[in-house]
């Protein structure tokens, strides 16, 4: 009889613990759920909002498109991209997204270089001081920059812009890269040396390429950092020089009566971040982690 | 859709260990040209408080020095070095001489700007804001992040959740702030705040029908909470008329009948009578009187109140043709009735979210939006590299689930929460899009931080350089703790690894 018995199977949870976690699960997915929907609405919001006309922004609902779908349009975004404004700030961004982006990586890779192979007397103190640069705030340095660019004749250039985003990318650069680079096993880097590569070609030909994932990481940040400021362009910049950030902003004082240009420019300017987002998600974590340092 | 979201490190794998693994990864490949592709990118701040791998610098005894002549190390740093100096380093230098001068720098104050930024209202009010900020946003967004990494650990589509939380990190400040401007407008047919605030609100409190509705004044007076008393009084049996204007005909609700008067004469211990909008679209009609096409007011509550003890002694509410009879009554006693203001009150409008009070915690709440994020995906990578046996063999000693979570999985995260905490102080102390994009011109004031009044000192129309080098200097003199905290972590990494 003793065979009938019940016999608690090890590992085998008892039916009330069961129950309660399988309704802590449930409580759990609806938790996520709500949280995961919380998240999404603000964005799903301008997203629709972006196809419809301003005076149905206005008068009703994002939500009511999905009771009356027939009110979605092109409408804004045609009128968008014939807007000369617009399409002139969308250009400034990427005249200064891409010059800002390459020179941080590029003069970046080459300090970061010098500070994990080379020696040089004070390296490590000097690597104290670009650490410490890292969190200094752009604020402090908005006006002598400021004037510095009046005297130079560079106020309001896209070139002043750049070198602005330059100067502020260059800490985290250095600290990301060399951390990176003083991993590669120095045999590769001596075994180039034997064979009679200056200095530039192993920077060339060993460092950028075994160095390409943080190289990646870097970009992306910067990138990203660049194409979403307002602060610096704001500063810096003028009526023709000035990114799609700045120039939409100026529309924000009459939100409501520019609610046609907002969202669709908003989602324009944030359309190519989700897209970089999306692509290059495990880079462009790691870079924005890697980031937490910087101020 | 690239999975590093969903990746969780092996088994004791430190999450911050990317260079060692990447050195591996990297010695294993064949030729300098050929790396293998997946490999981690280093990861060197998260969580390098954690028990942490061995440093990059381990393993081959460090980056020795090699023989190199002074040119072309030069040709390496200098570069970097000038532009350093030019935008760094000789601004920062330079804002401490600024705000020691006056406004156009000509003449020099010495303190007086540091004395101003204490005791300025403007200034004072966007340090106050500043202070909220540093308080709120860092440890909220730390507990945000906690959540939901735990959640995220629990459930099966964690990377389609984590993604979700994540993907505002990507938006510009800009975007985010339109965003949210949308989200809150004030109009609750607009802004999907104020739709869900008076979706809720008028569940539990439905609003009136009638707003604005009200009997003409020689009928009734007015009384406390927008209720209307009658002047005449009536006695139980008698018929009233409650005859009502101020809306429009086309505001009635649909189920409105033509206005009629009771059809039966009272009982006698009750009072009816009719409520009727003594109106006729287009005109027509004499007042107080149910001439046709005058309709009935359905839902209007009326309440008899005992003129001697003013207490309610019944209420009715008006039928579709606008009658109601008050039941219950008492002979004798005379009885004026009482039309409740909430019979009249306007429908809720929402919050303010924009509004004086509200738009610092308003514009919190998007900055935790974009935030959160980032901290749940750091404390993730720090939870998945808490050793499982610890919480296993803490289990099997009999502890429950909470003294699990305080006293192993919290104090291992410290480090990780550490650095959260720090880089969104960092980031708080200077924020600048946010406020300066969702505050609409009316409030900026009462939303200012110090970025935003830097700002708009030195370049918004004051123009006033030495005040605005002043807190330029005043923020990164708050943000030398964290500098010396990063330094600091620095110099730890060095000595582990080495």
């Amino acid at each position: 009889m003793s065979v009938t018995r019940p016999v608690a199977v090890p590992g085998r949870v008892p039916l009330g613990t069961r129950v309660a976690k399988r309704l802590t699960g449930g409580a759990l997915y609806i938790i996520v759920l709500v949280v995961g929907v919380i998240w999404l609405i603000p964005t799903l919001g301008l997203f629709i909002s972006s196809f419809r006309k301003a005076s149905d922004i206005t008068g009703s609902g994002w939500w009511t498109v999905f009771t009356h779908p027939a009110q979605l349009t092109f409408k804004d975004y045609t009128d968008i991209f014939s807007n000369k404004g617009i399409i002139q700030s969308l250009w400034n961004t990427v005249l200064i997204t891409v010059p800002a982006t390459a020179l941080v990586v590029f003069l970046g890779a080459l300090a970061a270089y010098a500070f994990a192979w080379i020696d040089f007397r004070g390296r490590d103190w000097l690597f104290v001081v670009v650490v410490g640069l890292m969190v200094v705030p752009i604020q402090v340095a908005l006006l002598p920059v400021a004037s510095l660019y009046g005297k130079l004749h560079i106020f309001g250039t896209i070139l002043g812009v750049v070198m602005f985003h330059v100067g502020f990318g260059l800490p985290f650069a250095i600290y990301l890269l060399r951390n990176f680079f003083a991993a590669i096993p120095r045999e590769l880097l001596e075994a180039t040396r034997m064979e009679g590569g200056s200095e530039w070609t192993i920077f060339r030909k060993v460092i950028v390429p075994l160095g390409l994932p943080a190289i990646a990481s870097l970009a992306i940040f910067q990138f990203l950092w660049v194409w979403n400021d307002l602060l610096v362009a704001l500063v810096f910049s003028n009526a023709k020089t000035q990114p799609l950030t700045v120039a939409l902003q100026s529309n924000m004082r009459q939100f409501g009566s520019n609610i046609d240009i907002l969202a669709p420019g908003a989602f324009l300017s944030l359309s190519v971040p989700l897209i970089v987002f999306f692509a290059f998600q495990r880079y462009f974590v790691q870079g924005l982690m890697a980031g937490s340092v910087k101020g | 859709m690239d999975d590093s979201l969903s990746e969780t490190p092996a088994a004791g794998e430190d999450p911050a260990a990317g260079p060692p693994a990447a050195s591996e990864d990297l010695a294993a490949g064949p030729a300098p040209a050929a790396v293998p592709a997946p490999v981690p990118a280093p990861i060197p701040v998260p969580a390098s408080g954690l028990p942490a791998g061995p440093h990059p610098l381990a393993g081959h005894g460090g980056p020795s020095p090699l023989r190199i002549p002074v040119h072309v190390r030069a040709g390496f740093l200098i570069p970097a070095a000038l532009i350093l100096l030019a935008i760094i380093i000789y601004p920062a230098v330079d804002s401490v001489w600024l705000s020691l001068h006056n406004h156009d720098g000509s003449k020099w104050v010495g303190l007086s700007n540091y004395k101003t930024l204490f005791t300025d209202q403007a200034t004072l009010k966007a340090l106050k804001n500043n202070v909220i900020w540093v308080v709120c946003a860092p440890t909220i967004a730390c507990a945000l992040g906690l959540m939901f990494a735990l959640l995220s650990e629990k459930i099966r589509w964690s990377t389609a959740f984590k993604a979700i939380i994540f993907m505002p990190m990507a938006i510009s400040f800009l975007a985010a702030g339109v965003i949210f401007e949308l989200v809150y407008q004030q109009d609750p047919h607009q802004g999907v705040a104020n739709a869900v605030a008076v979706g809720v609100h008028d569940t539990f409190a439905p609003s009136s029908k009638y707003p604005g509705a009200h009997p003409r004044p020689d009928h009734a007076k007015p009384a406390s909470g927008g209720s209307f008393t009658s002047v005449d009084t009536y006695t139980a049996g008698s018929i009233a008329n409650v005859p009502l204007v101020g809306i429009q005909a086309a505001k009635l609700p649909g189920k409105a009948a033509q206005a009629a008067a009771p059809a039966a004469a009272p009982a006698a211990d009750q009072i009816e009578g009719t409520v009727w909008l003594d109106i006729i679209y287009g005109g027509g009609g004499k007042p107080n009187q149910l001439d046709p096409g005058k309709k009935g007011m359905p839902g209007i509550s009326v309440k008899a109140i005992d003129t001697a003890t003013g207490k309610s002694a019944g209420s009715a509410s008006a039928h579709n043709d606008g009658t109601f009879t008050i039941k219950g009554l008492k002979p004798g006693v005379k009885y004026a009735l009482e039309i409740p203001g909430s019979n009249f009150a306007e429908p809720y409008r929402g919050i303010q979210w924009l509004g004086p009070s509200l738009v610092t915690p308003a514009i919190i709440a998007s900055y935790l939006w974009i935030w959160a994020g980032f901290a749940m995906v750091l404390i993730a990578a720090g939870l998945a590299s808490i050793p499982r046996e610890l919480q296993e063999a803490a289990r099997v000693d009999g502890a429950n689930e909470r003294q699990i979570f305080w006293r192993i999985t919290v104090p291992l995260l410290a480090p990780v929460l550490l650095v959260v905490l720090v880089t969104q102080i960092i980031n708080v102390l200077k924020v600048f899009d946010l406020v300066y994009v969702i505050a609409p011109g009316s409030t900026l004031p009462d939303a200012n931080v110090l970025a935003v009044h830097m700002w708009s000192v030195s370049f918004g129309g004051a123009q006033d350089q030495g005040l605005g080098s002043a807190i330029g200097v005043f923020l990164y003199v708050l943000v030398l703790p964290a500098m010396y905290f990063n330094i600091r972590r620095l110099r730890n990494e060095k000595k582990e690894g080495r």
